[in-house]
Order: C-alpha cells, then structure tokens, then sequence
C-alpha cells in the first residue's frame, strides 16, 4: 500500500515539474517558433503552432539591416570583462570576511545586498551625469564597470559561501608551509575554490548578458549589447513579431547554449550550501 | 637548532584571557609534550608559538631571536594538524614538496627530498595520489612528511593521533618517538591524553585553565606531582585521592595513593573493603573496592593471576613510603 501511494505521488511530483518547466519555457519557444514565421503569420488570431510556412527569412533581414556581430561582440566583452573584473575584486574581498571575520563582517555583507534592493532607476540620474563627465556613455569600458559593481555584491555573496566551506586549517598549513598571503590565495585558495568561482563566473555571465536597463540607457550605437539589439526591433505598434524574435532568438542563443552545457556546475552552485 | 623561550606570554580573546603571563624554555632537540583536559589553552599556546594566533602581551624567542611579531612563514617551524590540513588538489608528492616550492627550493633538490621522506614514512607507492584516495594513517604520515621535508627549527603537532583507531595510534607514537630520536629537532606535541604524554614525552608541560601546574619529566610528575591536579591527571588508572579522617591521621587534608602501591590481603590490613567490579588485562588486574570509611572504591593492582570475586571481602594497605600527602590547597606536602 504504501509503495502505490510512493509511486502515485512520483508521477504526480513528476508531472507538476514538467508543467512548471514546459510554463517557464514557453515564451522562449514560442519567440524561437515566431522567428521562423512570416510576420502575417506571426500575428495570426488564432496563433499558428503548426502549418506555417517555415522560412529563414526573418534572420536574413535582421542581419541586412543590423550588424549581430558587432552587438554579440558588445555583449562578450561587457559580460566577460564585467565578470572577470568582478571576480577580481570579490576574491580578496570574500576572503577577509570568510577568513579573518571582524564583528562587523555580517553588516558589512548585508549592507552589500541591501544595494541590490533599490531600483536602478533610482540611482540612473547620478550615474548618467558621471558618465558624461567621464565621457563613458557609450563607451564598453563605462558599461563594463556599471555592470561588474551592480553585481559585485552577489559575486561576493557567493564567493565568501563557498569559501566558507574551506577548512581554515588547510590555509594555516598553507601559512606555516611558508606561503605568503598571495601565495596562499592563489595555490591553496583559489584551487580548492574553482567549483565554486566557476559557478559564480556562469551566473554572473548569465546576468551580466542579460542586463537590459543600464545596457539600454547608457548606450547609443559604439557599446550597444546585444540586448540593445533585440530593443531596436521593438515597435510600439508591433508589426514586426517576426523579426524581433528573430532578433531575440540570435540574442539569447549563445546564452542558452552556455547554461545548457553548464547546467550541472549551475545548479550545484545555486543549491551550495542548501543541504548541510 | 630550535630553542624557544616564552616571556611572559598572554593571551586574550576579547574579554576573556585564556592564558595568564607565563614563561616556559623548550630546550633544542627536546621533546615536550602540553597535557591537560581539553579547553586548557595547550592549543592555543602551540598557535601562539606557531603564529597563528598573535600574544596578546609577552616575548616569544626562537633560537634566541626575538619572533613575536614574525608571520608564521617565517618563523622556521612546522606544524602537523589534527585534521592533518592536507591540501586535497594536490598529489602527495606535491603536499610534500610544497614547503619546498614555497621556499624557492630548485626541482631536482626538491625531489630528492620529497623522495627520502616518502622512503622515511612508507609512502613511495602513494606519491601519485590524491589526499582522498589515503587511509587516516596515510593522510597522517603525509602530513609528518610534508613538515620533515624542509628541516624546521622545530617541529609543532596539534593532537595529530586523536582522528586515528586505538591501534593506529599506538603504531604512530611509536613511529613518532623514533622519528625524534632519529632527527633530534624539537618537538612540540599537544595532547589530552596523558597516557601519550607519558610514552613521549621528555618534558611534559601539564596545563589547567591556561596555567602551568607542573613541569617536568614523565617519571618526575608520576612520583612528585606537585598538587592534587596533577596526581589526578597524570596515571593511569588515576590515582586514588582520599579526604576526610583517613587522611587526617597522615597528617594532610587529602592523602593519594597509587593503585600499584596498595597491598591486598584475605586477611588482614588498614582498610576493609568489599571487591566491586574488576579488570583482567592479562599482565596486570585492577580491582576496584568499596572500603569502609572511603566514599570512592579504591583501585588496586595486582598481578594477572589473583583469585578474587565481586562481592569478596579483602583488606587493603597503603605502603606508606609511596603515599602523597597534600593541604586544603591542593598542594603538595614534604
């Protein structure tokens, strides 16, 4: 008896978080299944799952009019330097609050995150008028640096977890070995951490590529991302569904392909630290 | 060379000082073991002699130079870990070297090295492994080799053996006796288990609450404790310490008396008692007696082959020349 109820309620858990995912990923398909439509078709009431006229037309078109590779070289620059960047600056900082704690560390962090709870819009104003005063707008090391300090804060979050898991120990060991502090960092640390700085590099990849406010206010056409890219198909009239998901397709393309192989090193990094 | 003298070291953790000023010399080549129940400091003095932890106030010497403020890099000493602290990205070939590596030790010297402590402790055949492919007695010896490797002044262990197996531990005490008495470089080795101190040691350091209660060699602490804490801790069974009238009539607030030195007797004797439970080693036997008069049993030792039961009626007696006498202050007496 108690194995039918065991094996009923798999079935229904099963079927839940199919549904919960095929609803989560819907819109993408359907964007991918738009792109691939004439734009008649793609504003067809009742909408069209099938029996449409398959063409590549959309992506032809979208590649004439705008360059995707100047806007995807846009997007690995800001995404890749802002993470790199990011990194560099969070190890250190991961490092002294993870392993020489002060009785303010726990303030400090929280503080970090507390930035992240207002909205940028709030600070676009400020930013904007020191941009000009840099010359930065436009500029993808402007963009660069505005993306790495907006999610600096979750890099160190989650750099000073999985340092956390490290056995102090092993760094002292480290230290009497004769290991200065850089040495320690880079041959005991940093190894011993690689799992989790490489969850924390796909994340922050992810977020960085993704990030549309500041990519679209600061920009205008040299450091324009690829999610400026898809925004120049957007149309307050909306006659062209087509092409701008064929735009959104290109766009977040690389990404999805990313997380997909990277799937397994995500979601170990996501629930580190969940189950102890 | 690895003489050390602390000055009137201290420490304190905010509020709260877990070790009063004290002064110890740990002479070159000795072997000298911190002995008391856990959360007495010995820890803490080792990482203060170490560097790990900064003195909050006092002087540490190490071959007469001042190191108080020097970084543990520097200070010429290694250290092995309970946890053993070994690096698990690395082969054991690699653990080994890397107090080499870090001393800017050219390839070729450092593998003759790395091979020679290998040969030493048994690990040839393990050189390629990774920590997590080792026993506990493995990743043990890896660690011993990974401090010998670089000769230091002095050698720190942090109570290397307690993650082992009883009979683990008793091979490894052995192993590090020798290993001493081979390469003469001092040793600082902390422990809760007076029985390791005193297989060990040539000078134990026996602490309580962050304080020196006696210092000395083994045999010297065994027949001299200098109070009651330390008769109580340093033997093994304890022992026997009895108050009240008993030790009155000796002259003392409480008298102690060692196990091997109580006679018993069918008979006759000073204490009549009953025999409670009993433990046969094979050599030795340890009875314990309820005695009329003494709230504790009384532990006796006997030789292996005595034919006495639970619940039968004995008489003990003290040897007189063998008992410790100590005052209300715990302190011992003559």
């Amino acid at each position: 008896m108690a194995r039918a109820i065991t094996t009923r309620r798999k079935i229904v858990t099963t079927g839940v978080a199919w549904a919960i995912g095929l609803l989560i990923f819907f819109p993408i398909y359907w964007t991918i299944l738009t792109s691939f439509k004439t734009e008649a078709q793609a504003i067809n009431n009742p909408p069209l799952f099938w029996g449409f006229d398959f063409t590549l037309e959309n992506y032809a078109l979208v590649q004439e009019r705008s360059d995707y590779m100047r806007f995807l070289w846009n997007s690995v620059i800001i995404a890749g330097g802002s993470t790199l960047l990011g990194i560099l600056v969070a190890v250190p900082a991961a490092w002294s609050m993870a392993f020489v704690p002060s009785r303010r560390t726990k303030d400090i962090l929280l503080w970090m995150l507390s930035t992240k709870m207002l909205p940028a819009v709030g600070v676009l104003y400020p930013i904007s008028l020191i941009f000009v005063q840099f010359n930065l707008l436009d500029t993808r090391i402007g963009l660069t640096l505005v993306i790495m300090l907006i999610n600096l804060p979750i890099i160190v979050w989650m750099l000073y977890t999985y340092f956390r898991e490290i056995p102090v120990d092993i760094l002292e060991a480290a230290r009497m070995d004769g290991a200065g502090l850089r040495q320690e960092i880079l041959y005991v640390l940093t190894p011993m951490a690689i799992p989790g700085i490489a969850s924390t590099v796909l994340l922050n990849i992810i977020l960085a590529w993704n990030e549309a406010f500041w990519t679209l206010n600061l920009t205008a056409a040299n450091a324009a991302p690829l999610t400026a890219f898809i925004a120049s198909y957007s149309s307050p009239e909306g006659l062209f569904y087509a092409k701008l998901s064929a735009a959104s397709t290109m766009a977040i393309a690389p990404i999805l392909i990313l997380g997909w192989f990277s799937q397994k090193q995500l979601v170990r990094g996501l629930t580190f630290g969940a189950v102890k | 060379m690895g003489h050390i003298t602390l000055d009137k070291v201290s420490k304190s953790f905010a509020e709260v000082e877990v070790i009063p000023p004290l002064d110890l010399t740990i002479e070159d080549g000795e072997f000298v073991v911190f002995v008391g129940p856990s959360g007495c400091g010995k820890s803490t003095l080792l990482r203060l002699i170490a560097g790990l932890e900064d003195v909050t106030s006092g002087e540490i010497c190490i071959d007469g130079e001042e190191a108080t403020s020097v970084p543990p890099a520097k200070r010429g000493l290694a250290m092995v870990f309970q946890s053993y602290a070994l690096y698990p990205h690395m082969s054991v070939r690699k653990n080994i070297a890397f107090p080499l590596r870090m001393a800017g030790m050219d390839q070729a010297e450092r593998d003759r090295r790395v091979n020679a402590a290998a040969d030493v402790l048994n690990l040839t055949d393990y050189l390629d492994r990774r920590p997590g492919q080792l026993s506990g007695g493995q990743r043990q010896r890896v660690a011993i080799g990974r401090a010998i490797v670089r000769e230091p002044a002095a050698f720190l262990f942090d109570e290397p053996l307690s993650n082992l197996d009883a009979a683990l531990r008793v091979g490894m005490r052995l192993e590090i006796s020798e290993l001493h008495k081979r390469l003469k470089t001092t040793m600082i080795y902390v422990t809760h288990d007076q029985v390791e101190a005193m297989t060990m040691a040539d000078k134990i350091v026996v602490l309580r609450a962050g304080n020196i209660e006696q210092v000395g060699s083994p045999l010297e602490l065994y027949r001299n404790p200098r109070n009651l804490f330390v008769a109580g801790f340093i033997g093994s069974p304890k022992m026997n310490l009895i108050n009240g009238q008993i030790a009155s009539a000796h002259g003392a607030a409480t008298i102690g008396i060692r196990p091997e030195h109580v006679a018993v007797s069918a008979e006759t004797g000073e204490w009549h008692g009953k025999v409670g439970v009993s433990e046969h080693l094979g050599s030795d036997t340890f009875f314990h007696v309820t005695c009329e008069g003494i709230p504790e049993p009384v532990t006796v030792r006997v030789g292996g082959e005595v034919d006495l039961h639970y619940g039968d009626e004995v008489w003990l007696t003290p040897d007189t020349t063998h008992l410790h006498r100590f005052d209300k202050e715990g302190l011992r007496i003559g």
